[in-house]
């Protein structure tokens, strides 16, 4: 971890910024990860890897989405990767899918 | 009927005409590494393989270290692979992009009960994975009193839906094995999430059986997603608590069986959690127990396997399960045990001691799982090499959460290091 870069953030509305910053909160939590939230970088790969979650991680934070934004996930014909591809992706999906 | 994909179903006349395509894309190789994810194509490779007397080779993981082990243990080795994926170091087959046009009515291939039909593989001690060769009668002969035991011998084809991959002994025997032995009909897709699984129950007729893991029953549940009528339901990997075998029951209106077996002697036993915590064993299967140490054998079991789990015997036929040996690690269905993820561990160069544990606090989180713990003495290394170090060598679900670096293990004076002094240490460095 100690020589990663401090996340660069891109110039974002503020709603997406307090969204990311509440998703990252949400994984962190969920998994007990040994990160702080800031430290996942927006374009950081979740899975494998990046911040180095495997699937049952990947269901997981499906499970805590849906319950707090009322998203439901589907797999589709794309993989984990895509949607989990990294937190912006994940953001993104929920921003545009969510209910709650 | 043999399986239905994305809906539509497949039959039998399909599904020799794809065999005999693929058996021809085999090769010469008496080996084959079945990587297929799709549950047809898989089925379709293991039958190919099957009638041209090749043997499927069934690791329980696809770590590079892995795929380098099963080389060496069958040089001829090729691995039939339906989807884009990392490079191997053996030959890849493609899986044929198009079906096979179903000639005219092609004979069923006959199996001799005694041909070597698929060989597993679980981790020794000693870092090297350990073979156990399955013979197709005993397969069979396994999966057709599991039909019965389930009640869907006797009966129209059942659609069998499952979450687990058909290479894992379980997903296997209860959703590859089962359709091919037992008549009935398995569910191409691995459905993932919660909203899958309903739509892949939503794509077969009824009756429906759902074979799946304590891990995706309580994300049904916790995903409170509505799912079409299920007939019945199996659950297998890890003892599934009674409450939640209740609530499973209540909420999809289905009774909800439980298999207890091991990758090295299939399934051997059988419950309904809702019922009672006895277990029944297989016709013929025999438990030695000697203290904490349990031997399985007779019935279809191979050879004297030793069990991790503490079992208590409470008739000839019938046990009951206290839990896991202590060096036994299970996470997700997915089986280790400590002994082997520290020998892997510390075989990485620059890791001078190391230590995995498992914590004491169990937290709740909707999948119910925990992760193994690790401290390690390595001053050249940080948590990044290491981390992919541990990668190449065991499988994503072990590696080590959290990963403590600490200047030194807390042995005792005869060098052994006691679970409990490893939690101590944990507590403090965290």
């Amino acid at each position: 971890m100690s020589d990663k870069l401090a996340p660069l953030r891109q110039p974002e509305c503020p709603a997406a910024t307090t969204l990311t910053n509440e998703v990252a909160d949400l994984i962190v939590e969920a998994l007990n990860l040994d990160v702080a939230p800031a430290q996942i970088a927006p374009d950081q790969p979740l899975y494998g890897e990046g911040l180095g979650l495997d699937s049952i991680d990947i269901l997981e934070i499906a499970l805590v989405v849906s319950k707090r934004y009322g998203v439901q996930l589907r797999a589709d014909s794309e993989d984990n990767a895509r949607i989990f591809g990294s937190l912006r992706q994940l953001v993104d999906y929920i921003a545009a899918h969510r209910t709650k | 009927m043999v399986a239905y994909r994305a809906g539509q179903p497949v039959r039998a006349r399909q599904f020799l005409a794809d065999i005999e395509q693929v058996a021809a894309a085999l090769g010469s190789s008496q080996h084959v590494l079945n990587a297929c994810s799709d549950r047809y194509h898989f089925a379709v490779g293991f039958a190919a393989a099957l009638r041209s007397n090749k043997l499927s080779l069934l690791p329980s993981t696809h770590t590079p270290e892995m795929m380098r082990q099963l080389a060496a243990f069958a040089p001829d080795v090729v691995c039939l692979t339906d989807e884009a994926g990392p490079e191997l170091d053996m030959p890849c087959i493609a899986y044929p992009r198009t079906p096979a046009a179903p000639a005219a009515p092609a004979p069923v291939p006959r199996i001799d009960a005694a041909q070597e039909a698929a060989c597993v593989f679980t981790s020794g001690s000693t870092g090297t994975p350990l073979p156990y060769r399955k013979s197709f009668g005993r397969l069979i002969e396994c999966v057709r009193e599991e039909a019965r035991r389930l009640g869907i011998a006797e009966s129209a084809p059942w659609a069998i839906v499952a979450t687990v991959p058909p290479q894992h002994m379980y997903g296997f025997e209860s959703s590859v094995l089962l359709a091919l032995g037992a008549g009935h009909a398995l569910c191409a897709e691995r459905p993932f999430y919660p909203a899958d699984i309903a739509a892949a129950l939503a794509s077969v007729p009824r009756p429906r059986l759902l074979v799946t893991t304590p891990v995706h029953l309580r994300a049904l549940i916790s995903a409170a997603v509505g799912l079409p009528p299920i007939d019945l339901m199996l659950c297998s990997t890890a003892p599934l608590a009674q409450q939640l075998a209740l609530e499973s029951e209540q909420r999809f209106g289905a009774r909800l069986l439980e298999i207890y077996g091991s990758t090295e002697t299939g399934q051997i036993a059988l419950r309904r959690p809702t019922q009672g915590p006895e277990w029944q064993l297989w016709p013929g299967v025999t438990l030695t127990c000697a203290g904490e140490v349990t031997w399985a054998h007779g019935g279809h079991i191979e050879q004297r396997t030793r069990m991790y789990d503490v079992l208590e015997l409470t008739a000839p036929d019938r046990f009951l399960l206290h839990g896991r040996v202590t060096d036994l690690v299970n996470i997700a269905g997915k089986r280790s045990s400590l002994a082997y993820l520290n020998h892997q561990l510390n075989s990485i160069p620059g890791v001078e001691d190391g230590a995995f544990f498992h914590l004491e606090e169990s937290r709740a989180s909707h999948t119910g799982v925990t992760r193994v713990a690790a401290c390690v003495v390595a001053p050249q290394l940080d948590a990044a090499r290491l981390l992919a170090a541990l990668r190449e060598r065991i499988d994503a679900a072990f590696l080590p959460r959290p990963l403590l670096f600490v200047e030194r293990l807390p042995r005792n004076a005869t060098g052994k290091l006691p679970q409990e002094a490893l939690r101590s240490l944990a507590a403090n460095e965290r």
